[in-house]
């Protein structure tokens, strides 16, 4: 066997775990490994901010299904990751962070750009390694890709001392990931679906809640079947949006705080709720114990901490969504129809109902109306478009305007919301798919929060499209202020700004601006045909408000409609 | 879920014996909201184990999501919840005691009593080690008080499950 450094080893590991692309940005602790880069075959896309890398690896492995890396040097490089990694691991995105370390001697003697980076992110990781022996790189990178992708996934990082980089050891590759301490359950226990067939057989009103989890286990067919196989209406959380077609009938539309009425009230009405790969979120419930209250509650998830942590649950299913579902499917199969779909017209009625007297609406009068914008985007994309957002009312109104019927089509830090997500998630995402058009819906606080990686799609020649909706404001905390604090809109005035046409320009990407409503539709097309990294700056009208909404703990069927 | 009554829970976990598993099971306490009451770690017969037993208290909902949160770290083997379990638990006190002539003879009875040991002997003090329940201990402690004590040390308590072998239920706690 020969000899190898640490540095050889780690992209040895690296290219067995299928890496092809890592986003970055070099220091000191990680000169080694950058001096070995060019030699390997993987890509690396230099960020402009390491925050910009870890957002972007999140969109990479959720636009790929595969699992997204990043690579910053010790200290201030490595606390840059940490709101990337916090995001990745609310909404359960595999991405692998190598950061560099002061070499092993140093560390604990507070020695330049030292920092604990393994203690900082042990909360908002799945697991993390800080490698002590250049024996264990191999098999650490192993496990890290392993534990990312698998169960619940997540983000691991690994933290590699930089003396260790020089270092040679004999590499071995190894074939297979034992860890005895960490087996996720796959397998549902099946006692446990015969009960939800029971439950099914005999509900009167039951509906069906996706969630992020759904599109993790590329369950989105195996609920389409269900739903169908079931006659049963399909709502889904922010982070579950494209599981089920939005053209059926069964179809509900997105739950919570800015959910349409329909699926907000099947909620506080059903008697049977499938959730399925979802943890009842705050904004998902409302108020907690008035949520799902005449319901018998069935929780599919595979990680047991989210069952029966805010909701208690009837019948816990421990197991992976699409393998769960895919039991459910063939347990359907030998039942006869008839008995599944029996008394559902008039729940399926009152469904339509709420549809057609409460739909989601907007009036397109003077000005430009943000929700506009997003409608003649999904015109013109078919809804073939990977859409990432920015947070705030932009990201609602994106949630709730651009019917999003396939999924992994739509990357939005769901969980942790954060603002800048999106410009380097749409980064990220047109790297794992250079054939779709990309576009960052995007507001005009948010986009100045990582707005540096302009320069990164344009080095890269990435044609991603960013549209800003520009209302001048911190638009959904300015709503907050006019209906919950008296119109003190402290803070919260944007109009000191940059031109963002000028700045698109002076990044050499395009910049178009649309300031009436007429221009909407041209500046689209010309934006998104371009072959360029385009900015798009609508300026909307100032103080359109996301409706439906319901107020910060009230149960969600207390809806605000305008 | 059903039950709010708050109980005690001894929780006893196997995990991998690698530095960072005691931050990362006291950060989990610590950042959800939950009690420790106490904490004793150290290695099983196989040097890669570690035993932790982790006294908390809490309603049933909460000692649930405790053992499940426990389990979802990657470096936890096994947890065991030795509450409805018949199992054997113990905790030590080092105690120092102020001896005076006229009370050596009352703690030494008190020694003798609660099966206890005098570890150390000073002109004007006992060292006393004693180990039993936590119900036990509190019993010996307030009544060695009066005598005045001067210091304590007391582990958390350990424990170990009986075996469903024949005689094992039976054997003394
Ligand atoms: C990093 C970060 N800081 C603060 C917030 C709080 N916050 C949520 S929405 C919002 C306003 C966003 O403004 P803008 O990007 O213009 O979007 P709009 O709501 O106007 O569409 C703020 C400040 C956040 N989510 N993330
Ligand atoms: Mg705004």
């Amino acid at each position: 066997m020969t000899k190898m450094t640490g540095v050889q080893i780690l992209f040895q590991a690296l290219q067995e775990e299928g890496v092809t692309t890592i986003f970055g940005y070099p220091g000191g602790a990680v000169l080694d490994i950058y001096n070995e880069l060019p030699k390997t075959d993987i890509k690396h896309i230099l960020v402009r901010h390491e925050q910009g890398a870890v957002h972007a690896a999140d969109a990479y492995a959720r636009a790929s299904g595969g699992v997204g890396v990043c690579l910053v040097t010790s200290g201030p490089g490595a606390t840059n990751t940490v709101t990337g990694i916090a995001s990745a691991y609310m909404d359960s995105v595999p991405v692998v962070v190598l950061t560099g370390q002061v070499p092993r001697h140093l560390i604990g003697n507070d020695a330049f750009q030292e920092v604990d980076i393994v203690g900082i992110t042990r909360p908002c990781t799945k697991h993390n390694y800080l490698v002590t022996d250049i024996k264990d790189i191999a098999r650490i990178i192993k496990e890290a890709f392993h534990i990312a992708r698998s169960g619940r996934p997540g983000p691991v990082l690994i933290d590699l001392p930089k003396d260790l980089m020089t270092m040679t050891a004999e590499y071995k590759p190894l074939k297979a990931v034992s860890l005895r301490s960490y087996r996720p359950t796959y397998n549902p226990n099946l006692k446990q679906l015969d009960k939800v067939i029971k439950l099914i057989k005999s509900a009167r009103k039951p509906m069906i809640l996706a969630g992020g989890g759904v599109l993790l286990s590329k369950g989105s067919d195996a609920l389409t079947a269900f739903a169908k196989k079931t006659n049963m209406p399909v709502a889904a959380t922010l982070m579950g949006l494209g599981v089920f077609p939005t053209k059926s009938r069964l179809w509900l539309g997105m739950i919570g705080m800015h959910g349409t009425y329909r699926a907000n009230m099947s909620s506080g009405e059903c008697d049977l709720l499938i959730a399925i790969g979802v943890r009842f979120d705050d904004r998902v419930t409302g108020k907690i114990d008035v949520f799902a209250k005449k319901a018998t509650i069935v929780h599919v998830d595979i990680d047991p901490t989210s069952i029966q942590k805010n909701v208690p649950v009837a019948i816990p299913v421990v197991g992976d969504c699409r393998i769960t579902l895919e039991l459910l499917n063939e347990l359907l199969d030998k039942e006869d129809p008839a008995t599944i779909h029996r008394q559902r017209r008039a729940w399926l009625d009152q469904i339509e109902e709420w549809k057609n007297t409460k739909p989601l609406a907007y009036e397109q009068k003077d000005e430009i109306k943000p929700q506009y914008v997003i409608e003649k985007l999904y015109e013109l994309t078919k809804g073939d478009a990977i859409i990432t957002t920015e947070v705030g009312q932009n990201q609602m109104w994106t949630a709730q305007y651009y019917n999003f019927d396939r999924p992994n089509c739509f990357i939005t830090s769901g969980g942790l919301g954060v603002m800048g997500f999106g410009l380097p998630a749409a980064i990220g995402a047109q790297l794992a798919r250079p054939d779709k058009l990309v576009v960052d819906i995007a507001g005009d606080g948010s986009i100045q929060m990582n707005i540096q990686e302009m320069a990164t799609a344009v080095q890269y020649g990435l044609p991603i499209k960013v549209a800003i909706l520009n209302n001048q404001y911190l638009g959904m905390v300015r709503q907050w202020q006019e209906m919950f604090y008296d119109k003190r809109y402290s803070h919260t005035d944007m109009q000191f700004a940059p031109d963002f046409v000028k700045l698109a320009e002076a990044y050499g990407a395009v910049g178009l601006r649309a300031v009436k409503p007429e221009e909407v539709e041209p500046v689209l097309k010309e934006g998104l045909f371009n072959k360029k990294t385009v900015i798009m700056d609508f300026q909307v009208e100032r103080e359109e408000k996301v409706y439906p909404m319901v107020p910060a703990g009230a149960p969600i069927t207390d809806m605000l409609l305008v | 879920m059903n039950s709010d009554k708050v109980e005690k829970h001894i929780l006893s976990l196997m995990v991998e014996n690698q530095p960072g598993v005691l931050a990362r099971i006291a950060g989990l306490f610590s950042g959800r909201g939950f009690n420790i009451e106490s904490l004793c770690v150290a290695e099983t017969i196989d040097p890669d184990v570690s035993r932790i037993t982790l006294v908390t208290v809490g309603d049933l909902a909460v000692t649930e999501q405790i053992k499940k949160q426990l389990n979802k770290l990657v470096n936890v083997i096994k947890v065991f919840d030795f509450t409805d379990t018949p199992h054997v638990h113990r905790e030590m006190a080092l105690l120092k005691i102020h001896a005076r002539p006229e009370t050596r003879a009352e703690i030494l009875r008190m020694v003798d009593i609660f099966r206890s040991r005098v570890v150390d002997v000073g002109a004007d003090y006992y060292t006393v080690e004693v180990t039993g329940d936590e119900d036990k201990i509190t019993a010996f402690l307030n009544l060695l008080k009066p005598m005045g004590i001067k210091e304590i040390a007391r582990t958390g308590a350990i424990a170990l499950a009986r075996e469903k072998t024949k005689g094992g239920q039976n054997g003394k706690n």
